[in-house]
């Protein structure tokens, strides 16, 4: 494939300012997203995932974050770009769905305001046009009565309305391309399966690339065509969603697999990563990043400065430690982390 | 004799409105729920928020009052006790609280959120007091160094944990987890119901688990209680809730279950929409003239599923 990809993340360093001095919470990660294809981005709380998606779209303090790397969206890197610059992209042909459906719409405006906003600053458009373009789209993400809900506050609608008004907005423009930030995680498994088909036709109609930051891996089952994992500000595993699932390799991937309760069978014990994500401060910079959680594992086994392996077409694995891995037999040898 | 038994539960809240905020009308929490534990087994209470297991669990442990019905725990009619004989039994039924962030003080050690029930109900010296606490809290796998601590300085599944101590210092019978652990990540979550089902064995708990995650009600849980606006829907054992469920909304709220194998997702949507085709056409069929959900009916001897 010579086609260019849609968007192409190229060694992105994100660097937080904590007391001076500069921590990366994103740490060299290269991506391809391209046209009509929905790649997750897994991992657990701190691992780097919300803070990549925010260095997309360029939405942290610029005056305590350092952006490295390229970020090339159609060609063109944003990261060069001046504020106003960027600003002909945000919301405009790159979108995003924000977690908390309460906290991401303006108490005191209406829906239909909040809706038209992006439109004003994008498209040239008279007020009936954008008004006839709102109930369109509230329609079009199954919103039963349109008319009504675009006089309404956010306040007025239940969790499941509010997040379908926040995809609403994110795809006012038409994006091309689109970051859905946790889009279910505040809901209900009824309105999850719901909003996720919704997300899926949305996206089938539109052809958009879609980046979806998640922690559920049955989500990611459900929406994505290919998945990253991140651990620790590093992507650790890279492959399409079925090789993943079938074949995951990366002790940190295997793990997270089999601490998930899974509603399919009923093991008596679930596996236990030990320790926590380690905080931006403390984070090892060298050696794998993982080692630490996995200490039955020999030293050995990892590598030293750890790149990642194409193990087959497409699949991309970080360090050596896979091959050498194996759970501990014993669970109840590694039970509680005593701090 | 029966551990804890819930008759006909009525939790209604006022609306107040219109000329001197009169009643107006009601909102049914909770609306006629019958159902009973047995000791040492974990009864799962599933359903969307706003279904009324929150309320349900906060009614037995005394935190709403009922409007109507009633509540035995070993035996005993909670919902008759005074303020002052029911205050005993407050030691028997613990609960463990959904968010670990909210839930403890961030102004007191974790000794004095550990020992805040002791000093309720037990006359200790501070010292006795103290070694109590550190045994609790090597219980749940923290160090007994960490009395002088505060909430902040501990992750997310060590704080859900000091929540779980406070719970089990005096010794409960019943403990009611409201959503324990949907506040924590996939990992913690890992570790948090190892624990629980850990301390189950050791000390014969049992547990009203509260849960809105059908995934980990199928782990943990031994009979599993569906709720659907404020009345139970479907209840029987977790094989036949989740192999042969027969109530509508229960279909559904399966076929929103996220499916782990991506080779099947797009049978699994079709069968969702299948699943959410019939709870519309056959709306009547599982729900009476006013939009009811109707009593339970047994269909085997474990199995209660609520058509007409």
């Amino acid at each position: 494939m010579t086609k260019q990809p849609l968007l192409q993340i190229k060694n992105l360093t994100t660097s937080f300012r904590i007391h001076d001095e500069y921590y990366a919470a994103v740490d060299n990660v290269s991506l391809n997203v391209n046209e009509n294809e929905v790649l997750a981005i897994v991992g657990e709380s701190g691992c780097g995932k919300s803070a990549l998606a925010l260095s997309i779209m360029r939405l942290h303090n610029e005056l305590n974050t350092k952006l490295e790397g390229e970020v090339n969206f159609k060609g063109q890197n944003l990261l060069t770009l001046s504020t106003a610059e960027m600003n002909r992209y945000r919301g405009n042909e790159m979108g995003m769905i924000f977690q908390d459906p309460l906290t991401a719409l303006n108490p005191l405006m209406r829906i239909g305001q909040q809706i038209e906003e992006a439109m004003k600053n994008h498209l040239n458009l008279s007020d009936a046009e954008m008004k006839a373009r709102s109930l369109e789209l509230l329609k079009k993400v199954g919103i039963p009565n349109p008319e009504r809900t675009y006089l309404q506050f956010p306040h007025e609608l239940s969790g499941g309305m509010r997040q379908r008004v926040v995809i609403a907005i994110a795809i006012a423009c038409e994006p091309k391309f689109l970051i859905a930030d946790e889009p279910t995680t505040a809901l209900d498994v009824t309105i999850q399966a719901q909003i996720l088909d919704l997300m899926r036709e949305l996206q089938k109609q539109m052809k958009t690339g879609i980046i979806l930051i998640t922690h559920d891996l049955g989500v990611v089952a459900e929406m994505a065509d290919r998945v990253a994992v991140m651990y620790a500000g590093e992507i650790v595993e890279i492959a399409d969603v079925y090789t993943l699932f079938s074949n995951p390799l990366h002790p940190y991937t295997r793990s997270l697999f089999n601490s998930i309760p899974s509603a399919a069978e009923g093991s008596d014990r679930l596996h236990v990563i030990q320790g926590i994500v380690p905080s931006l401060k403390n984070l090892p910079r060298t050696g794998c990043r993982f080692a630490s959680r996995i200490p039955w594992i020999k030293e050995s086994a990892h590598e030293i400065n750890p790149t990642l392996h194409e193990v087959e077409k497409n699949h991309w694995v970080r360090c050596t430690c896979y091959q050498d891995f194996h759970f501990p037999d014993d669970t109840e040898a590694v039970k509680y982390d005593i701090s | 004799m029966t551990f804890l038994k819930v008759e006909n539960l009525k939790v209604y809240y006022p609306v107040r409105g219109g000329f001197f905020r009169r009643v107006i009308d009601h909102v049914k929490a909770v609306d006629d729920i019958t159902f009973e534990l047995k000791e040492g087994e974990t009864y799962g209470l599933v359903g969307e928020s706003g279904c009324g297991k929150t309320t349900t669990g906060r009614t037995i442990i005394g935190l709403n009052r009922p409007t109507a019905g009633k509540i035995f725990f070993n035996d005993i009619e909670l919902t008759k006790l005074k303020r002052r004989d029911f205050y005993q039994y407050r030691k028997d039924i613990q609960m463990i609280f959904q968010d670990p962030y909210s839930s403890l003080n961030p102004r007191k050690r974790v000794l004095d959120i550990i020992a805040e029930p002791i000093r309720n109900f037990e006359k200790l010296s501070p010292n006795e007091e103290k070694t109590k606490v550190m045994d609790v809290l090597e219980k749940v796998g923290l160090s007994p160094e960490s009395i002088y601590k505060y909430p902040h300085e501990f992750s997310g599944g060590q704080r859900q944990r000091i929540g779980i101590a406070r719970a089990l210092t005096l010794n409960p019978k019943l403990i009611i987890a409201d959503e324990p652990v949907s506040a924590l990540d996939v990992s913690v979550q890992a570790q948090v119901l190892n624990f629980m089902k850990d301390i189950q064995k050791e000390f014969n708990l049992t547990y009203l688990f509260i849960s809105h995650d059908l995934g980990i009600i199928r782990h943990m849980c031994d009979r599993i209680g569906i709720m659907y606006r404020g009345r139970l829907v479907e209840e029987g054992t977790k094989d036949e809730i989740f192999e042969y469920p027969q109530h509508i909304y229960t279909k559904r709220l399966l076929s929103s279950i996220p499916q782990m194998n991506p080779e099947e997702r797009i049978q699994h949507t079709a069968f969702r929409r299948k699943v959410n085709e019939e709870f519309k056409n056959n709306y009547d069929k599982y729900f009476d003239a006013e939009g009811k959900i109707f009593d339970l009916k047994p269909i085997s001897e474990t199995h209660s599923v609520a058509l007409p």
